[in-house]
């Protein structure tokens, strides 16, 4: 999907905030230059496209709840099966592969700790593998939007 | 519901904000209200012209009291981004290299007080070493388009940082099983719902 400008200007504008008034989109309209409808057209083309992966709030891990990084060292070829089995779970938001021993990698987060331990011993007991338990000791730094470099726009000749 | 709905002050589907006497504190929403704003904010705001009207709507409350209640939650940084999440790797950052490093305790701070301060660099979190199988205590997150332009940044960063006498570790993802927002008001596990 070629993204339009206004798409890109969107995505670069709202990754960092997104106005808490009443007619938000008739904000952003305003500062890009563009009308309510079409930037409810566009954001609905994202979602479609499955670029915009939601328009909401990103909760503080530790003041939210609980939360976690695990990892399981799983045989090559139960990587999907166990991938599987953890994305049932809810409570499950992140799952990668990654090169290494330890070739899976999510994020559990949970309401209270109580139920995230109980996320981590079911995984236990469905995969037959310990879990590497990795808490947040300390964040330095927690930027989860960036800028995105958008190929240049191309050259518009203006013929008068 | 804190709030007696005694009088329709806008016509329409949608529920209206109540006038609230002057001086008097706007009405809080109940915890209930408050589990089921947080599950609408984690799913997604609607894509039409009030969402927060909307949304009141849902809770049977006013717009006021939700953005009231979304404000303070940013200003207790309960809440620390509202806006567009988006799948990066659909926007071509398909390079996402998980950086693991075995830091001195005593150099912690310094060093990732330097890592974090690096653009390149998303995330930096200090994490706990598991002994014997698991050595490293800070984890940097780098995303880029393409493995080798990530690789050259991490030797960048190492270079500049003087860190190459530090092990460590980078961890390519090869495959995104789930991406998602997190749903920490989800009170069930999987199994309950068995």
């Amino acid at each position: 999907m070629n993204l339009s400008l206004l798409q890109q200007q969107l995505i670069n504008r709202c990754q960092r905030g997104f106005p808490l008034e009443s007619s938000p989109y008739a904000r952003l309209a305003e500062e890009l230059g563009s009308t309510e409808a079409e930037v409810l057209a566009a954001l609905k083309e994202l979602e479609q496209a499955d670029i915009l992966s939601r328009l909401g709030a990103v909760f503080d891990h530790k003041k939210a709840g609980a939360s976690t990084l695990a990892a399981l060292a799983v045989p090559e070829a139960d990587l999907d099966y166990v991938a599987g089995i953890i994305n049932n779970f809810d409570q499950v938001n992140h799952n990668y592969a990654r090169e290494h021993d330890y070739n899976l990698w999510f994020v559990v987060t949970a309401a209270d700790d109580f139920t995230l331990n109980r996320v981590l011993t079911r995984i236990e007991e469905l995969t037959g593998l310990e879990v590497l338990v990795l808490p947040m000791e300390k964040a330095f730094h927690i930027d989860l939007s960036f800028q995105i470099d958008f190929e240049p726009a191309p050259q518009i000749t203006r013929v008068n | 519901m804190m709030q007696a709905n005694l009088t329709e002050t806008q016509p329409g589907p949608v529920q209206s904000t109540l006038p609230m006497p002057p001086g008097a504190p706007e009405a809080s929403l109940t915890q209930e209200q408050q589990r089921q704003l947080r599950v609408y904010l984690e799913q997604g705001l609607p894509l039409s012209p009030h969402p927060y009207r909307e949304i009141a709507a849902r809770l049977a409350t006013g717009e006021a009291q939700i953005m009231t209640q979304i404000k303070q939650w940013q200003e207790q940084s309960l809440i620390r981004r509202l806006g567009l999440v988006v799948k990066h790797r659909q926007l071509g950052y398909r390079a996402n290299a998980m950086v693991v490093w075995d830091i001195k305790d005593t150099d912690m701070e310094h060093i990732a007080g330097q890592l974090a301060a690096r653009p390149e660099v998303s995330l930096c979190y200090q994490r706990p070493r598991r002994l014997p199988h698991w050595h490293y205590n800070l984890f940097c997150m780098i995303h880029g388009k393409d493995r080798s332009a990530v690789l050259e940044q991490i030797n960048l960063l190492t270079r500049e940082l003087a860190l190459e006498h530090v092990n460590k570790d980078v961890l390519f993802s090869y495959k995104a099983f789930k991406q998602q927002g997190a749903r920490y008001s989800q009170r069930k596990t999987a199994d309950d719902r068995a």
